[in-house]
């Protein structure tokens, strides 16, 4: 059994979005966090400080931990933001720089 | 003609909605505004749509009182009487004379400013949940057990396949049930509670006998799925290097230190943790609401669920934690205040006075909840001096330690300003009650001057008053 068996879900097709380079399948409906999660991966940023690894905390948009770049845009709490078909998410390292 | 009466609903969780509804069936035009792409708060938190869950109820509890509430408010959205604002993140609500200005950012991106304007103002923003730290807490595989719940329900994914859920609270039973049927194994329930305390406590448990039954629901949900149950236990340390591989449980005694001897490792990929939780206040303390005098963090009100703001009402867990059914009793009891303030007149408490017995009971029986699952004493000298307490900042145990004892500060604030313990993106939301535990300052309200990062492009587009 898996969460989406559970729920009977349906989803769309699964389309493609990269993490720090690799391609990622994911699903219409999740959000960035979902979609990591989905494939393995719980930690998407590394501390200003310590330069440690962090994913999910809270789940719902209130511990910041999740802070992830996606399409250039740092600083994106990945429990929130919807992914999105192509999106390139990658891993930011301390505050993040906005790329453009 | 004149517009009717007008009330901005902050939240459509079950507090929010039975509000909305209540007031709308009584003539009051309603703006519900959520941040959630749809209704149902954190008890009710829908699969998104996209994902077509044809059975999102195998995720859920008293799934016919969602039904009932989700019908309600697509009719009256039908109707004209409520309209949802849905991705909408309020950062600051605003009294201006004789009115409000809700002011929101709109969308996953949050930067688009939008501004409701009502006459009344309904809070009914729920809580968040409370870890202690300890040390291993900030490794990736680490999640608030509501955290792993909302990510279940919500996204229909799983945080990894070998579950440890721990910490204190009856919201680790369903966490644990919820991620044990969605797939994953749980590997242990580890409760710090005693169960004796549960029974000091039995007379005003035993007099809400429905929410006994749930919770031996899910006990039973637990033995069936043999999942193992260890109580008066704590996690001790979360290891691992760049995610958690294992945790260290151990035994607690009476008086809350460590049973030598006790201590075994479970080897596990995800952590889901929890010690309670902590109401949504900082919307009600820019309005200037008073907080309840008892711990400083939930929003006073009165019988009628008024703040002592004139126009603003406040219901579910940001007045107190005490879970979806009491949320329920309180909006529908703020739902009618409202309903009869806004059109001029007194309302009459006896005809909500079915909803006042379950409010008085349920607090009554959270009030014990609370005692019986308060975090094992001793948890602050169990803290090494360079486990994290600050998540965002980073900021050690020891720092901490060092700002209350040697350069003696004596309020969160002074110790925030010495360390930078709470400065960073969540504002102290996760790390205050682990700094006041730490430093013996009393838990006091964050004082935040919005509820969420607003774009200065945002602010500077405000009119001037
Ligand atoms: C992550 C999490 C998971 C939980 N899971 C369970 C569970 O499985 N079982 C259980 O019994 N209890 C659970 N709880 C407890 C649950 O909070 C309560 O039982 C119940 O949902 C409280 O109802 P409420 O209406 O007061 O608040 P909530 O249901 O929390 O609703 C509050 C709503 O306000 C919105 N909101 C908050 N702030 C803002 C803002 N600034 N702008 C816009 N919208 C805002 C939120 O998006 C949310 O929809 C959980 C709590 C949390 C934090
Ligand atoms: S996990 Fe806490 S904000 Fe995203």
């Amino acid at each position: 059994m898996n969460p989406l068996e559970l729920a009977q879900a349906g989803p769309g097709e699964a389309f493609t979005v990269t993490f720090d380079g690799r391609p990622l399948a994911a699903l219409s409906g999740q959000t960035v966090a979902a979609a990591l999660w989905t494939a393995g991966v719980t930690a998407w940023r590394s501390t200003r400080g310590g330069g440690r690894p962090r994913g999910v905390f809270c789940g719902i948009g209130v511990c910041f931990d999740c802070l992830v770049t996606v399409n250039g845009r740092a600083n994106q709490r990945a429990c929130l933001v919807p992914v999105r078909p192509g999106d390139v998410i990658r891993t930011q390292e301390g505050p993040g720089q906005d790329d453009d | 003609m004149t517009e009717r009466a007008h009330v901005a609903v902050v939240g459509a969780g079950p507090a929010g909605l039975a509000g909305a509804l209540t007031a709308a069936a009584r003539g009051v035009r309603v703006t519900l505004v959520d941040g959630a792409d749809q209704a149902g708060g954190q008890f009710y938190r829908q699969p998104a749509r996209a994902l077509g869950a044809r059975r999102p109820e195998a995720l859920h509890h008293q799934w016919h009182t969602w039904e009932r509430l989700r019908d309600g408010v697509d009719r009256h959205i039908a109707a004209g009487r409520i309209s949802h604002l849905t991705d909408h993140h309020v950062w600051c609500v605003q009294r201006e004379s004789g009115s409000f200005a809700v002011h929101a950012l709109r969308g996953p991106a949050q930067e688009e400013g939008v501004t409701v304007r009502a006459d009344a103002v309904l809070l009914a923003t729920g809580g968040y949940e409370r870890v202690l730290p300890f040390p291993g807490w900030t490794l990736p595989g680490v999640v608030t057990a509501g955290g792993a719940q909302a990510m279940l329900k919500g996204g229909l994914v799983l945080p990894g396949g070998r579950v440890v859920v721990a910490g204190t609270g009856p919201l680790l039973l369903p966490v644990a049930t919820g991620l044990d049927a969605a797939g994953a194994r749980v590997a242990a329930l580890v409760e710090s509670a005693d169960p004796r305390a549960l029974l000091r406590h039995a007379p005003a448990l035993a007099a809400e006998p429905g929410k006994l039954a749930e919770g031996a629901w899910y006990a039973g949900q637990l033995l069936r799925h043999k999942v193992r149950t260890l109580s008066r236990h704590i996690v001790v340390e979360a290891h691992g290097t760049d995610r958690l591989k294992v945790v260290t449980v151990a035994a607690l005694r009476k008086d809350g230190r460590i049973r030598p001897g006790s201590a075994r490792r479970i080897p596990c990929d995800t952590l889901a943790v929890g010690h309670g939780m902590l109401p949504h206040t900082d919307l009600a303390e820019t309005l200037g609401c008073t907080l309840s005098e008892a711990d400083g963090t939930a929003v006073r009100v009165d019988d009628e669920q008024r703040t002592d703001v004139s126009g603003v009402w406040a219901a579910g867990e940001t007045t107190g934690i005490g879970g979806a059914a009491l949320a329920l009793a309180e909006g529908h009891i703020a739902g009618r205040s409202i309903a009869a303030r806004l059109h001029g007149t007194a309302p009459d408490p006896r005809s909500w006075a079915a909803a006042a017995r379950a409010r008085t009971r349920l607090r009554t029986f959270f009030t014990a909840l609370e005692a019986a699952y308060a975090p094992p004493a001793g948890w602050a000298e169990r803290l090494t001096d360079d486990t994290v307490v600050c998540r965002c900042e980073e900021v050690t145990a020891g720092a901490v330690r060092t700002a209350a004892g040697s350069l003696g500060a004596g309020d969160l604030r002074t110790v925030k300003l010495l360390t930078r313990a709470g400065m960073g993106w969540c504002q102290g939301r996760m790390c205050a009650p682990a700094v006041a535990g730490l430093t013996g300052c009393p838990l006091t309200a964050g004082r935040r001057p919005f509820a969420r990062p607003v774009p200065l492009g945002v602010l500077a587009g405000l009119p001037d008053d």
